[in-house]
């Protein structure tokens, strides 16, 4: 049975939305005065780290700590890692100190995945974004961000995402946070369009439940929810695109064309942005921009994750497809 | 546990169900002295339906508004390691609060007491009542907590073998509490 | 020594005939030959075939003995019906002079499992940039004719044109790992709908097919001989196939798990699948086999890459490419190319041995089984069916992507000059 969070590709419909409607409930505990629930009281969670990421750590700890787990945070560097220590040592160190979870960053693709199905450790891990793969809570914090504006935040619970057309714009070749999205917003049952320019989509996209366009302006007017990816300076060295003028003139989101959106469409990022990249201070400063409710919701997402895994003697979260498979034990 | 209900016996039908309650509202009203600070909080899932239909009462009596809400409890339960991982029911309180309120926490059966332990821990992370006092429909005994019921509709002596159900129409398109045995293995419903 | 009567074998799949054994050579070969005081081996219902020869093993030694040794290696090549196999260059030091080639050499004559003919550097240190002492090192002990630095790509087009060149003056080959370099950065596996799926860094077909099409098109312009190793892709196929019908003089090998394995498997993100050139698509399978089978391929090669434990358990990015092979090929040949019905076990002879031999230059292996000839012999029972357990591998490393996979056939003897190397599936 799977214990773990690897891939928002193996959430089924009913999956997602039970955590949606998890995470709702989850939100209101930040509206009261005392937020924390005794939930997790006596589960330790270890905060495994190979790759900084102050947001997505914060966030996870809020939630591990609202949900009053007992929280150990590693982080790769001027650890024993960094004086080559395996992924394999460094789990089995942390097991030996009776750990019941690892909540995992890492640079390379498929690092979570070895970890649950490689028999290493008996913890539950779940994926914290791994290498260029998946960031499967960052998936569920957009589209709960997307079904609370889009749905409504009551008449949200118990619903899916059906019809809704959400365009992902920007470095999708580098990108966890489009591969997971696409998964998780076509299980959900949205019309994904994702729009780079050629050079940033990987080649064989071509069965990814999704549209893939060239043409940012084109479909913004068919937009339900944009959602701007951030673009790395340093791609432009490696030749991806020109210049950073170019690419914010081709694919940027400014004023002008996010007048083009319909007028209930949001603009969307993961953060960080790179303002006057990708995203101009104007779209990003709007009020059609969710970037700070998305952080907000994303320890909601985390605190419901956590309690459908580790709250009761098995996760409530069963898997679409089995990720364990002929691994060794 | 659907399956008991068929072979179920009704220990209340509806128009008992209806007279309990506002006999449990008058006894609000008396007992509070008026229940003007009287908050109802129902527990998820049949307590919540409890609750709004004693508020209705209360508001006939009292004519005033009662504030109502409903206390989740799950995530406060003592036996979440025993199980899966609950789902998760809404937490509602009325726009007051419930500081310095008198809080009356309402549900279907009363039985061990571990629902009522997990929800008074819940209010202590909600806020400070002045009071909390309990009504539930049906108290089937055997408690294995000192806790014990304000207000009762009906005092139900059970053996542990039996098992107490209550439908509402709200959930179960019928008022009935229905008496029957266990079958499985497995706990009674409350 | 005594003489072997090997009893009723079928030779190269035919017809059951009795194969006599006379100290290092075959004496003869008939039905019905008295077994005159020779030691018997019941043989009926296998396939005797000619020693095989492997023209890339990496057997590490010098410097990786933790993963594979001369001694080790050339147990598992006994193991899997291997006489003779060519040790790849890239050890530390490199096989980039005489001395470290003789070493390696001696050490393979000294065990005695399996004769070892090193190759030989292309380049110093494999670096690309200056010529190694190719001339130096064909005329030594070691005699080396083909040249190599397999794990890298000689992608400098001037190096490669005078590779080609130089060694024509004493017959030798350059084989050519064929990967440019700047289209593989950070590449982890093929690239295609499993590479964007896994977010692993795509090896492009083209980055192999580039680099073969420009070698064929050098190997034609300067009347060299050009060998291609492991070639993976049905494109690569194309060019090979064309190179040839313009009389280019080249040749190509094949691994066995190109032959069988897709990328499909790297979604399990076990590193035991990582190697390079990458697995590819189903596609690609079928196209290497045939090729094959009608000969654009030449060979079949194990590209025999042992790796310690340690180097598989972790995380995909951070682990070695490479599989090992000596033991499983001719099971992996079987399953892909006999029980197919693409090639027959003369064929497979003509592939694992007769054509790796001439390709080399090996002497005296990949002979007819025939009077005279030296008695290196491999006897398979093809009827065997059974899984991998790598426990029972004489290689040092178990990294095998075929652990508990049931493959057909299994050598049960091998003999080098008349000595039995391997006899019921045991190693001498």
């Amino acid at each position: 049975m799977q214990r773990h969070l690897i891939s928002a590709a193996d959430l089924t419909r009913d999956d997602a939305v039970h955590i949606l409607d998890t995470a709702e409930e989850m939100a209101r505990v930040a509206d009261r005065p005392i937020k924390k629930l005794p939930t997790l009281r006596g589960r330790t969670i270890v905060n495994l780290f190979f790759e900084d990421s102050t947001r997505t750590r914060i966030s996870f700890e809020a939630a591990e700590k609202r949900l009053s787990a007992d929280v150990i945070n590693f982080s790769a560097k001027g650890s024993s890692v960094s004086k080559g220590e395996s992924l394999k040592d460094t789990a089995q160190t942390l097991e030996a100190m009776g750990v019941d979870a690892v909540v995992i960053r890492h640079g390379a693709s498929g690092a979570p995945y070895r970890l649950a199905n490689s028999g290493w450790i008996d913890a539950a891990v779940i994926n914290a974004g791994d290498g260029t793969h998946q960031h499967p809570t960052q998936a569920l914090l957009d589209a709960f961000t997307m079904r609370r504006r889009l749905v409504g935040r009551d008449a949200g619970i118990g619903q899916d995402l059906s019809g809704k057309r959400i365009t992902i714009v920007g470095d999708v070749l580098h990108s966890r946070v489009a591969r997971s999205n696409v998964d998780l917003l076509h299980t959900l049952g949205a019309e994904v369009t994702l729009v780079a320019p050629p050079t940033l989509v990987p080649v064989g996209i071509e069965t990814w439940p999704c549209e893939v366009s060239y043409d940012l302006d084109s479909t913004l007017p068919k937009s339900d929810a944009v959602m701007m990816l951030r673009v790395q300076r340093e791609r432009m060295n490696a030749a991806f695109f020109p210049t950073e003028r170019e690419y914010s003139r081709r694919y940027g989101l400014d004023g002008d064309r996010m007048a083009r959106m319909p007028e209930h469409a949001i603009v969307m990022h993961p953060g960080p942005m790179v303002r006057g990249m990708e995203i101009t201070a104007e779209v990003a400063d709007s009020d059609r921009c969710t970037v700070v409710e998305q952080v907000a919701n994303g320890v909601s997402i985390r605190m419901a994750v956590l309690y459908l895994l580790l709250g009761g003697n098995e996760p409530a979260v069963r898997h679409a497809r089995p990720t364990g498979t002929t691994e060794e034990k | 546990m659907d399956t008991q209900a068929s072979e179920a016996r009704p220990v209340l039908e509806g128009p008992d169900i209806a007279r309990v309650l506002t006999r449990i509202a008058h006894e609000i009203v008396e007992r509070a002295k008026g229940a003007d600070d009287v908050v109802l909080l129902g527990i998820p899932t049949r307590g919540v339906f409890l609750g709004r239909r004693l508020a209705a009462k209360l508001e006939q009596i009292t004519d005033r508004t009662i504030p109502v809400g409903s206390l989740d409890i799950t995530m406060y339960r003592d036996d979440l390691r025993m199980h899966p991982p609950r789902a998760l029911a809404r937490t509602e309180i009325p726009g007051d609060g419930i500081d310095g309120k008198l809080v009356v926490l309402v549900d279907d059966v009363l039985f061990s007491g571990r629902t009522i332990r997990a929800a008074l821990d819940a209010l202590n992370d909600i806020g400070r009542p002045r009071a909390v006092q309990l009504a539930v429909l049906v108290d089937r005994g055997h408690r294995e907590l000192p806790i014990r019921a304000d207000y009762v509709g009906k005092n139900l002596p059970t053996s542990l073998r039996e098992t107490v159900k209550v439908q509402l129409a709200e959930e179960d398109g019928r008022d009935t509490v229905l008496l029957g045995v266990k079958q499985t293995a497995s706990g009674a419903q409350h | 020594m005594s003489k072997i009567l090997i009893r009723g074998a079928k030779v190269l799949g035919g017809e059951p005939q009795d194969v006599l054994i006379d100290g290092e050579v075959i004496e003869a070969v008939g039905t019905g030959l008295p077994d005159d005081g020779a030691e018997v081996v019941e043989a009926q219902g296998k396939v005797l075939l000619p020693g095989l020869v492997d023209l890339h093993t990496h057997l590490r030694e010098p410097g990786r003995e933790d993963s594979e040794t001369v001694l080790t290696g050339t147990r598992a090549a006994a193991s899997g019906g291997y006489t003779a196999v060519f040790a790849m260059a890239n050890t530390f030091p490199v096989a980039d002079t005489a001395g470290v080639v003789e070493q390696v050499y001696r050490l393979g004559q000294e065990h005695g499992y399996c004769d070892v003919q090193p190759i030989g550097a292309v380049t110093v240190g494999l670096e690309g940039r200056k010529l190694a002492e190719l001339g130096a090192m064909h005329e030594s002990a070691a005699g080396v004719t083909v040249f190599s630095d397999d794990g890298k790509c000689v992608d400098d087009a001037v190096i490669m044109r005078r590779a080609l060149e130089y060694v024509k003056a004493f017959g030798g080959v350059v084989a050519q790992h064929a990967q440019e370099p700047r289209l593989t950065e950070g590449a982890q596996m093929n690239e295609g709908v499993v590479s964007a799926e896994l977010g692993l860094g795509g090896w492009p077909a083209v980055a192999e097919e580039s680099i073969i099409a420009r070698d064929v098109l050098l190997a034609e312009h300067v009347g060299s001989r050009v060998h291609i190793c492991h070639l993976s892709t049905a494109g690569s196929v194309e060019i090979v196939r064309w190179a040839k019908s313009r009389g280019i003089d080249v040749t190509a090998e094949v691994t066995p798990h190109h032959l069988l394995l897709t990328d499909e498997l790297v979604r399990t993100y076990n590193p035991v699948y990582k190697v390079n050139p990458p697995l590819r698509t189903e596609r690609d399978v079928l196209a290497l086999r045939e090729a094959l089978a009608d000969g654009t391929i030449d060979i079949v090669a194990t590209d025999h890459a042992p790796h310690p434990h340690e180097d598989k358990d972790c995380e995909w990015a951070a682990a070695a490419m490479g599989m090992v092979g000596l033991e499983t090929a001719l099971s992996v040949v079987q399953e892909t190319m006999v029980e197919t019905g693409l090639l027959d076990w003369a064929g497979v002879a003509d592939r694992m041995s007769f054509t790796p031999a001439r390709i080399g230059q090996a002497k005296g292996h990949g002979r007819p089984v025939s009077a005279g000839e030296p008695a290196n012999l491999t006897l398979v029972d093809t009827a065997y069916r059974g899984s991998v357990d790598p426990a029972g591998f004489a290689s040092r490393s178990r990294n095998t992507p075929y652990e508990g996979r049931e493959l057909p056939g299994r050598v049960t003897h091998t003999w080098l000059r008349g000595k039995a190397t391997l006899v019921d599936g045991k190693l001498t």
